[in-house]
């Protein structure tokens, strides 16, 4: 349980609270998250969000929060923004960063800092198209995590292990997810 | 009492041949009859569970019923209305004792493997010879997946093995059974309402154990060395290509922590409770091995698998129990085995019912007495 005098900025009893009152509330448990992408030029696209659905309501966030992405000049692009493929790897990171955070919280553990590296392998031989046995995405996803904490190392990699076990978006990376494209 | 089959039915007929138990011997003692063999650390075969528990059974003089099916159980006046056997019973209180493993558990995206892969489960699966010749995969790497796994690669059949959450155990430790410092430790006595996460507890899968005359440890570092392919958690069969999770690092890191935090439970108990208890040094073991780069999909139409072995867990089936008692996912509602909204009824032999240890044979007693207590107490009040 939570000590006292530990303080990450997690409300841990809030989290534990909801937990519990959406085990009575399966339906306010299902939430849709939304973006939506705008071309500009080029390669060049800005994405924002700001609605989304839970707790059987419309919600938002404070504001529309946006983000550009593009290609480096390397790719002919105008380089106006991250890569998709490197909006993946921010995803992954901050999911489980904020998770070490959580967990590090509920079993009494005070951070001083995490920092977290990504490193994704990709051969482009799949998306341009030169090997069919070349997949379009990442080979393969390396994290390496520096964690400064009233811990020892075993304590921090239980954090670490677990933060992979409850993240959203590890689980969206490692495992298969449908997904269907329309056009209207 | 009622039974449908004989004495120790699911010994009899839901388990496979060369099956032996975890647990070792001295461990199956059941209330007033210990294990009297000359192998008290040994592992019984089937024969030897079913002659274990038909010998209780006599000793016991219990009035066993068998050949009844139980076929309905419902509210009746004051009490409940069994229907059993074609003929009815009325009784106020009762005692579900009908097992914990009814019935394999085998998810819905089975529905997806192609026509001409067979699939097997530790029902009807056997021995390794009713499998057709060529690969097998194997989905899931608890006691039962891991133990199906060892022998399916010994008869020659290559064993792709697929691993979700497991619980990593050491055969020996400190030159003990590891399941007697389970049981001495205090940790399988931990009771019910002392532990964290309930639910969680309830759903944790069965340990890498096996019994052998050897006393081997079987792990996936001993599988892998064996040629078992290890990849993670199945999590979708598209276009017939099973996809396999990437997350098969953590699964170990995670088991692994898990392991280490159990030996360090028992060092401390060796260091304080127990001191005077004369056991080897201190031990840790290599971390489990994660493949280079894991297989994250398998074609099941190339003809790489020929069969698959759905080591997925058991549950019980209450089929026959038409009272709502059961929570959304369809598990009985209780506490500590009193069955929530049911007066009078009981459950007893469900995982942690009222102990970690409340699932083996060695459970049953401790358990049976307390509710045996509450069961006599309503009665009486
Ligand atoms: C593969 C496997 C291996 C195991 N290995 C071990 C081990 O090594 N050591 C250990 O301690 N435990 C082991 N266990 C756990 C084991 O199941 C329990 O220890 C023990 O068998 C539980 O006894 P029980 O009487 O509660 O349930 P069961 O043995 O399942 O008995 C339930 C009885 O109820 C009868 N029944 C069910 N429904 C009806 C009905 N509708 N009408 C009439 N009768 C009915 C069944 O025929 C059966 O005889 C193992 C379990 C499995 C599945």
């Amino acid at each position: 349980m939570a000590q006292p005098s530990v303080n990450n900025g997690v409300n841990v009893q809030a989290l534990l609270d909801a937990r519990e009152a959406l085990k009575n509330a399966p339906a306010a448990a299902e939430f849709t998250w939304r973006a939506s992408c705008k071309w500009k030029n080029g390669t060049h696209a800005q994405s924002t969000v700001r609605g989304f659905r839970g707790l059987g309501e419309e919600q938002k966030h404070k504001t529309e929060f946006s983000f550009e992405t593009d290609h480096p000049e390397i790719f002919a692009s105008e380089d106006h923004g991250a890569t998709p493929v490197e909006l993946v790897l921010v995803g992954l990171a901050s999911c489980l960063t904020a998770g070490v955070a959580a967990v590090a919280q509920n079993r009494g553990i005070q951070l001083r800092s995490v920092e977290a590296k990504l490193e994704g392998r990709m051969n482009l031989y799949g998306i341009l198209g030169i090997d069919s046995n070349v997949r379009n995405g990442y080979d393969d996803i390396k994290v390496t995590f520096h964690i400064d904490a009233d811990a020892s190392k075993k304590d921090i990699e239980a954090l670490v292990a677990q933060s992979q076990k409850r993240s959203a978006v590890y689980d969206i990376v490692t495992n298969p997810t449908n997904v269907t494209v329309e056009v209207v | 009492m009622l039974e449908r089959g004989e004495v120790a039915n699911s010994w009899r007929r839901e388990r496979w041949d060369s099956l032996r138990l975890l647990t070792p011997n001295w461990q199956s003692r059941l209330p007033g009859y210990p294990y009297r063999g000359t192998d008290p650390d040994g592992f019984m075969s089937m024969p030897e569970v079913v002659e274990h528990i038909a010998g209780f059974a006599a000793a016991a003089a219990a009035p066993v019923r068998t050949h009844t099916t139980v076929t309905s159980v419902s509210r009746g006046d004051d009490g409940y209305r069994v229907a059993a056997g074609g003929g009815e019973i009325h009784c106020r209180s009762l005692v579900l004792a009908s097992g914990a493993a009814n019935v394999p558990r085998v998810p819905q995206l089975s529905q997806a493997v192609p026509a001409g892969i067979e699939c097997f489960t530790p029902f009807d699966y056997g021995n390794p010879q009713r499998l057709p010749a060529g690969g097998v995969l194997v989905i899931g790497a608890s006691a039962t997946g891991v133990q199906l796994a060892d022998e399916i690669q010994r008869s020659g059949r290559p064993v792709t093995l697929s691993v979700g959450e497991h619980v990593r155990l050491p055969r020996n430790y400190r030159g003990r059974d590891v399941l007697w410092w389970m049981e001495s430790s205090g940790v399988w006595s931990q009771r019910y309402d002392e532990i964290d996460d309930i639910e969680r507890a309830r759903r944790l899968p069965s340990p890498q154990l096996v019994g052998t005359p050897e006393h081997t440890t079987l792990d996936l570092n001993v599988l892998r060395a064996a040629g078992v392919g290890i990849v993670g958690r199945l999590s979708m069969i598209r276009d017939g290509c099973a996809l396999f999770s990437g997350g098969l690092a953590n699964q170990f890191a995670l088991a692994d922590l898990k392991m280490e935090r159990l030996l360090d439970t028992f060092d401390a108990w060796a260091r304080g409770d127990a001191a005077d208890i004369q056991v080897g040094p201190v031990e840790r073991f290599e971390p489990t091995r994660a493949p280079a780069a894991p297989r994250l999909s398998l074609d099941l139409r190339s003809g790489e698998i020929r069969s698959i072995v759905w080591a997925t867990g058991f549950r019980p089936d209450y089929r026959w129990l038409k009272l709502p008692v059961f929570d959304h996912r369809g598990e009985l509602r209780h506490d500590g085995g009193a069955v929530v909204g049911a007066p009078g009824l009981y459950a007893i032999g469900l995982p942690v019912l009222r102990r970690r240890k409340s699932t083996f044979i060695l459970g049953a007693e401790d358990d049976a007495r307390d509710v045996v207590a509450q069961l006599a107490g309503y009665l009486a009040g």
